[in-house]
Order: C-alpha cells, then structure tokens, then sequence
C-alpha cells in the first residue's frame, strides 16, 4: 500500500476568538485529486493555506511527502528557511492570479527555480519554456501579465507553481475571478494535470468539474468536516442534510 | 521707490558659486545618507522582531516631530557637552539632516512597501522564497517605483533645508549670502539671487521628477 503523500492531524486555526478549522483529519494518497467545498467562511481555503504555512495552525500535524511539521500553541514556528523548503514542495495557484507583474511570462514562470532552487538561469528558461508550452502559452513568454487575459495569467501561474517540480497542487477558487468563457480553458489543463498523475487539492466552486476530476471530495461548513467519500457518491448522494442544502444550489452535472 | 542694483554683485560670483556648489554636495550627502537610514528604518518597521520596530519608530517619530533648526542646535552645541567630542559643523550638519530625511524616508519606504498587495508576497512565499528574498526580488522591485516621486519630493525638500546650516556657520549658499549682504549693505538684492539660485536648481530637478514619474506609469 502507498503512503500517503499529504497526511494532516487534529489541525486547528483560530483568528482571535472565532475558530475556523477545528480537529481537521485528512489523508490524500499520491496522485489522488482531492476537491474540497463547502460555503464561504467554511474554513476551505484557509485549510488550503495551512497546508503550505500561508497560515500557521495553532495545533495540530501536517506532512506533505517528506516533511512535516507539529503545531502547538505557545511553541515557536518553524524558522523562515525550514518554512520555505517545506512550501516548495507545495504549487499553490490563486483565485487572483498573483502573478509579478515586474516580470514577463517566462520571468514569473522561472523565478522559483532561479530564486528558491539557485537554478542556473539556462536551466531554469529551458524548464519555463517547457511548462508555458504545456499550458499553451509558449507565444507568450515575452509578455508582460497585464497583456495577458485571466485565463491566461492562471494558466501562467499553474506553471510558475509547476516550475518548482511541486509533489502536490493546490489550487485555491483558481476559477472564480475569471469570466464565464475563460474559465474551461483552466479547467482544461487541471485536467491535464490530474490525469498525468498530480497530487491536487481544490478548492472550487465548480461542482460539476469536481465531479468529473476529483477522486474524492470534502463537504467542509463551520471548520469542520461534514461529509467526505468518492466523488460522485457525495455530489449525486450526499448523506448529510448540510451537503444537500449546500449542493441544492448548483447544477452538478455539467 | 527702491533702486536695485545688482552690478555690484558681481563681484561676489565666486562667493555665490562657492555657496551654491557647497548646497549641492551637502545635499548629495545628506539624501545617500537619508536614504539608507530611510531604508534601514522603513524595513525595521515591517520587521518580525518588535525590538527593531520599536528601535525604528523611536528614530522616526523622535526625527519627524521635533524642528529641524532645534534638531541641528542640538547635536552642535549640545551634544559636544554630553559626550565630550566636539564634531565640527559640517559633521553635525550632515548627521543632523540626514537624521531628519531618513525620518521621512523611511515612512515613503514603509508606506511603499506595505502598499504592494499581499497576494504578491503570498505568491512569493509559496514558491519556496525566503521573507527576505520575497522583499528583496517581489516587493522592493514594485514598491521603489511607487516610492521614486515621494523620495523625489523629499528630496527637494532636503535641498531647500540645507539653508539652516547657516546657521552653524556652515559656507552654504545662505551663509555666503550673509556675508556678501553684511559687505555690500544691500540685503535686498543678495537674498533676491540667493533665492533665484536655490529656484534656478530646482525647477529643472522638478520638471525631472515629473517626467520621471510618468514613465514609470506607463512603463514596467
């Protein structure tokens, strides 16, 4: 049996009094696509986040292949280096693209090899070339962002995360700031993505491509987890009165 | 009605020209100096460690909230007392104005820096960059362009500033001013030049500034 690639434990995150992630249990095996929804201020991405440390949890264990990190209150955090290797092994893509806009296409794409990895710079255009070619983007490594539509810049940003040779995606509303036409073409390498294989968690709104990507899928409300289990038996049979009030609002076969 | 007669000046111009090329090096020196305080102080404010805020704030508040004139009296004549080291002029001229601009600098670089969106930082750290390299390679690179008019601003600031180190007896533009008015008994038309000389630089360093920031807009 396979060990599996992303192992989170008894994790919680408080801001002040209002608890948001409460004794968050999770395994995902490798390759494995896992889609996490639930209404806002359900605490979804804010488990997204605590698996990269963009969040520190106040208890708790995360491991992500590798290493791993113990949370527990009052002990100091991982130092800024050991934090930044463990999220280097973590693509993070984000609902507003965050791309560098003082860099070109293949800047942003090349910036975590040269700048985290200290990848020769030939090494690291030849990889960024690569990956923008993956993402059909190759005619625009020149470009500047604000050139660029924002399926485009996502695009761009799924490959700068990949630049970095992730064990694991997340990818957080990566859809959700785009307009309604753009949106597919996202949609379209994430597919691509999981089919070659890739760990990912999603974040999403779109029921109908969790649905048809994810292996498993996640019902989070009110930092907990509601309901879990594959993908279809969840969104066409959700067990719990939450996951069918919540699901009641999408159409969820595409 | 007042006859104004500058001919008589003439004879100064080495005087006026000595003072104006004094005003100028002093404000090269005192904007450099400004700046690296500025950022040391602008990044110590952002810092982890509440000791370097601290330290910073204190420098800056202390700096902004007191007049430069007092400020320059201060470390000339009171500071020697306190220490025992006597500085001369020049010394306590440049530490004093680059003390001050710093204060101001470092406000532009924290307010720079802190308007840069905090999806960019986000994005660099989950890449695998350092706090440090994030600063160094995402946000400083974003946020100096936003800084430039303000340094600018300030800058020009600074060079007008520099006429209080007159005051300690510093051969400045002013001061040589001073003299050629106590000279010629004719104040009227000495501090009109000085005052035409001080506008003469600085209308052009403006029209810069100006141009310079509507490259950076358009630019990246």
């Amino acid at each position: 049996m396979n060990i599996p690639k992303i192992e989170v434990a008894g994790l919680r995150k408080q801001f002040g009094e209002l608890v948001v992630l409460r004794d968050i249990n999770l395994t995902v095996e490798p390759g494995a696509v896992v889609a996490l929804i639930g209404p806002s201020g359900s605490g979804k991405s804010t488990l997204l986040r605590c698996l990269n440390l963009l969040v520190v949890p106040n208890g708790g264990r995360v491991r992500i292949g590798g290493d791993a990190f113990d949370f527990e209150t009052g002990k100091a955090l991982p130092r800024p280096k050991a934090q930044a290797k463990f999220r280097s092994n973590t693509g993070m893509v984000f609902q507003h693209f965050n791309l560098f806009p003082h860099m070109t296409v293949l800047g942003n794409v090349m910036e975590g090899p040269v700048s985290a990895k200290n990848m020769p710079k030939a090494q690291a255009e030849a990889i960024g070339r690569r990956l923008l070619a993956k993402v059909g983007l190759a005619d625009k490594a020149d470009a500047y962002p604000d050139r660029l539509s924002g399926g485009q810049k996502q695009r761009v940003a799924i490959a700068r995360a990949l630049a970095m040779e992730p064990e694991v995606m997340l990818f957080d509303e990566a859809t959700s700031a785009l307009d309604p036409e753009l949106v597919s073409e996202v949609l379209g390498v994430m597919r691509d993505l999981a089919a070659e294989g890739m760990t990912m968690i999603i974040v999403t709104h779109e029921i109908a491509f969790a649905r048809e990507v994810a292996d498993r899928v996640i019902f989070m409300r009110d930092g907990v987890i509601v309901e879990e289990g594959p993908a279809r038996d969840v969104i066409d049979r959700p067990q719990q009165e939450a996951t069918r009030a919540f699901l009641s609002h999408f159409h969820t076969r595409g | 009605m007042y006859t104004f007669n500058f001919e008589m000046l003439w004879g100064y111009r080495w005087l006026f020209l000595n003072g104006t090329l004094v005003t100028i090096g002093l404000t090269a020196a005192v904007v450099v100096l400004g700046l690296l305080l500025g950022l040391v102080g602008g990044l110590a404010q952002l810092s982890r460690f509440a000791v370097l805020r601290w330290i910073s704030w204190a420098y800056i508040e202390l700096f902004r909230c007191t007049p430069l004139l007092v400020q320059l009296l201060w470390f000339y004549y009171a500071l020697p007392m306190l220490t025992g080291i006597q500085i001369d002029a020049i010394t306590a001229s440049v530490l004093t104005l680059s003390l001050y601009g710093g204060s101001f600098y470092a406000e532009v670089i924290r307010g720079g820096v802190v308007s840069i969106e905090a999806g960019q930082t986000e994005a660099g750290l989950a890449l695998g960059l350092t706090p440090a390299k994030v600063m160094r390679r995402i946000v400083l690179p974003q946020a100096i362009k936003r800084m430039i008019p303000p340094l600018m601003n300030q800058s020009i600031i600074q060079f007008k500033n520099t006429s209080l180190v007159s005051v300690v007896a510093v051969p400045d533009l002013l001061y040589q001013g001073q003299v050629a008015a106590t000279d010629t008994f004719r104040p009227l038309e000495v501090y009109t030049i000085v005052a035409l000389i001080y506008f003469v630089v600085l209308v052009p360093l403006t029209a810069i500034v100006k141009r310079g920031e509507k490259q950076l807009q358009t630019g990246h």
